[in-house]
């Protein structure tokens, strides 16, 4: 059993933190350069043969910067259901793609291809309109799509369970880059904040809520990188922990994120409300995560009929005596 | 990362599941230890029989009588106790604080005299650090220790201390220098729980039960063989005892919480659930899940480093306020039955003595209060509170 991460994964975790503070705005070609768009492709299509795990490195630090581009809805949503030469392009930074398997498609501003979901496969969407709508988060457009004809089929519908579990764990990861932006934001403040002639991070009516935050925030993370590997298994002997991992780690990272914003935004006293301070921003892709392809409550009805209505044949096994620490003195 | 046990881990899991099964006496099994329900002979014979098998000090080295095994074993040992619902070896204090505190601070003929007969449950220890006006705040500690003709002289009271009627001997935390205040002047003594002028009293706790005991001390004289690290370096002494309170801890916590909310799921399964309580009951069961997998990660980070991660430190205070709501969950989902006591109630009680006993989970081993300070102080590295 091994929890960590290689030393590959932190370089890369490293050096994605340093190219988008440098770069804020990448362009999907710059991704592809520096190899993000085909982590997980194969090599002989031009990636780097590696798995979801890497991803979700990436996206945690994408979350992180907020970033603003095609990279959830092609590399997290639709790849699965892609075939090998259109995801060489996508290694090689030529296409970028969203999937339509809701009434709003992600990234409809910049993703350049479109897949649509119908009967029994899923098919290139050919000649369809678009309409980018407005969103609360504006690093994170959706969009409609009106009439279009399906075109070249894709995938077989069996993918998309590796879809829906890929989708969900990225959400998840996605949220604690998110949410450990805002924590940052927030312990700093609290250090350096003065008011009654202390820093405010000295009252616990500050630093308490800043360690649940935290607390929260780690919990999250083992959520997510826990279902970020059952996801990568799954592609090898489709595990079957992946499912369930990928709703828990999204129901609880989502809610989460939105909790650690409201807390560093609370810390942060009235700046914190503005426009002009990042924070805002921050908590509405949260509030976007939380409310995009699942919510937490439809998500932990899923958790608890896997719990109470798959096997009623477990004995209950009761037994008499208390959970205790015993030690103590 | 790879969250599969290793094909030794594997190996160790399945050898030790088995031994459990052939091993665990039948009425111990459900027990969680507690000392108030034990009068010692049949859980020491369990302890023996851990000992005997090498399961008892897996991770102390093989020149103290352990097995020298890796943290990842006793993770996994602690795992496989708690999901067999076997009780831990008797020696509870002796093993997680004492021995390891001895093995730090101790002297050869210490480390001969006592950590072997903590192994085999020869001898049984109990801890003698909070008193009643020493709780959260440790080093306000007034119990003296007075030096005479070659010993030390011990009077005082300490509080809340497990096994302290089964004990043979207790780790005491005392004061030496009357004029010194907080961490200075503290002294760490062995004391031998039958000399004269000890006296152990059970203290009957919110459930009615008594798990913990006072001890009264009435000039009782300790050899002077019996001190642990300087005198007047008992804090330091003592910061060793807690850290290893707290080191393992997480994972006989996070098994224990999946095992209750199993038994929580069973219940609904038995008795129904709402919508909204199914919803809770969701949030528990991943809640448990991402409790486990941070001990994981801290655990992973201790064994490639030999430092435990941050991660590490939220697990006691997640655990404890968790297990209040499950339990406080399981009472609402037996609705009126939750007034019913003992044999009366569903399931001989065991849902309503266990919420009351969740109570003490966020005060025992380090306050919520005081452990959110620890977060914020030495993880967020916030300024002091005081």
């Amino acid at each position: 059993m091994d929890f960590t991460f290689t030393p590959e994964q932190d370089a890369l975790s490293e050096q994605a933190r340093g190219f988008l503070a440098a770069n804020p705005e990448p362009s999907w070609k710059e991704l592809a350069e520096l190899g993000w768009t085909g982590v997980s492709i194969a090599e002989e299509d031009g990636g780097a043969g590696l798995t979801f795990v890497e991803e979700a490195v990436l996206l945690e630090e994408l979350g992180r910067a907020l970033y603003k581009g095609p990279f959830f809805s092609t590399v997290a949503v639709t790849l699965p259901a892609l075939p090998g030469e259109l995801r060489a392009e996508i290694a090689a930074g030529e296409t970028s793609w969203t999937l339509a398997f809701g009434p709003l498609v992600p990234d409809l501003d910049t993703a350049d291809r479109i897949a649509i979901v119908g009967g029994d496969g899923i098919y290139e969407l050919e000649g369809a309109e678009r309409e980018v709508l407005s969103t609360t988060d504006e690093t994170r457009p959706v969009g409609v799509v009106r009439g279009g004809e399906p075109g070249r089929r894709l995938a077989d519908s069996g993918v998309l369970e590796e879809i829906r579990n890929r989708t969900l764990a990225a959400l998840a990861i996605e949220a604690c880059g998110v949410a450990r932006r805002a924590l940052e934001y927030a312990i700093e403040h609290a250090r350096t904040r003065e008011q009654f002639g202390k820093p405010i991070g000295v009252y616990q009516a500050v630093s308490h809520p800043l360690a649940d935050a935290y607390t929260r925030l780690e919990l999250a993370r083992s959520l997510s990188y826990w279902a970020a590997w059952c996801v990568a298994q799954a592609t090898e002997d489709a595990d079957e922990q992946a499912p369930i991992a990928a709703a828990a780690a999204k129901a609880f990272a989502a809610e989460a994120a939105v909790q650690v914003c409201e807390t560093a935004i609370q810390v942060h006293g009235g700046i914190g409300f503005t426009w002009e301070h990042v924070l805002q921003r921050l908590y509405k892709r949260a509030l976007w995560i939380e409310s995009f392809a699942a919510s937490s409550t439809t998500l932990r009805a899923e958790v608890a009929a896997s719990l109470l209505d798959a096997k009623p044949d477990q004995a209950s096994g009761f037994s008499q005596t208390p959970v205790s620490l015993t030690q103590g003195g | 990362m790879d969250l599969r046990d290793t094909a030794d881990e594997a190996a160790f899991r399945g050898e030790l599941r088995s031994w459990i099964e052939e091993n665990l006496p039948e009425e111990l099994q459900g027990h969680r230890g507690g000392a108030a329900r034990f009068e010692g002979e049949e859980m020491r014979a369990w302890s023996r029989a851990l000992h005997d098998a090498g399961y008892a000090g897996l991770t102390w080295p093989k020149e103290y009588g352990g097995s020298g095994a890796s943290y990842t074993h006793q993770a996994i040992f602690l795992e496989e106790m708690a999901r067999a619902e076997a009780p831990p070896h008797v020696g509870v204090i002796g093993l997680g604080m004492a021995g390891p505190t001895i093995m730090t601070h101790g002297s050869e003929e210490q480390k001969a005299r006592y950590l072997e007969p903590i192994l085999s449950a020869e001898e049984i220890w109990c801890q003698g650090f909070s008193e009643p006006g020493a709780g959260s705040d440790l080093a306000s500690v007034r119990t003296s220790a007075r030096q005479e003709n070659g010993h030390f002289v011990v009077d005082g009271q300490k509080v809340w201390s497990s096994f302290a009627h089964l004990a043979s001997f207790c780790i005491l935390l005392t004061r030496s220098d009357p004029s010194s205040t907080r961490h200075a002047g503290l002294t760490y003594l062995i004391v031998d729980m039958h000399a004269p002028g000890v006296d152990v009293r059970p203290l009957t706790q919110i459930t009615g039960e008594a798990e913990f005991n006072e001890i009264f001390f009435d000039g009782v004289r300790v050899p002077a063989e019996n001190l642990l690290g300087e005198i007047g370096g008992g804090w330091q002494v003592a910061m060793t005892t807690l850290l290893h309170e707290r080191g393992t801890l997480g994972f006989a916590l996070q098994a224990v919480l999946e095992v209750q909310v199993r038994k929580l799921a069973a219940l609904a399964r038995d008795r129904g659930a709402d919508p909204l309580q199914r919803d809770q009951i969701a949030r528990e069961w991943i809640e448990a899940q991402a409790l486990r997998f941070t001990n994981y990660r801290a655990l992973s980070k201790l064994v490639k480093t030999g430092m435990p991660g941050p991660e590490g430190s939220i697990s006691k205070l997640v655990w404890s306020e968790a297990n209040q709501r499950v339990t406080k969950l399981a009472l609402e989902l037996l609705g009126p039955d939750a007034a019913l006591a003992e044999e009366n109630a569903p399931y001989g009680g065991y849902w309503q003595h266990q919420q009351l006993r969740s109570r003490g989970n966020t005060i025992e081993a380090g306050t919520s209060e005081v452990l959110r300070n620890i977060v914020a102080e030495r993880v967020l590295g916030l300024p002091k509170s005081r």
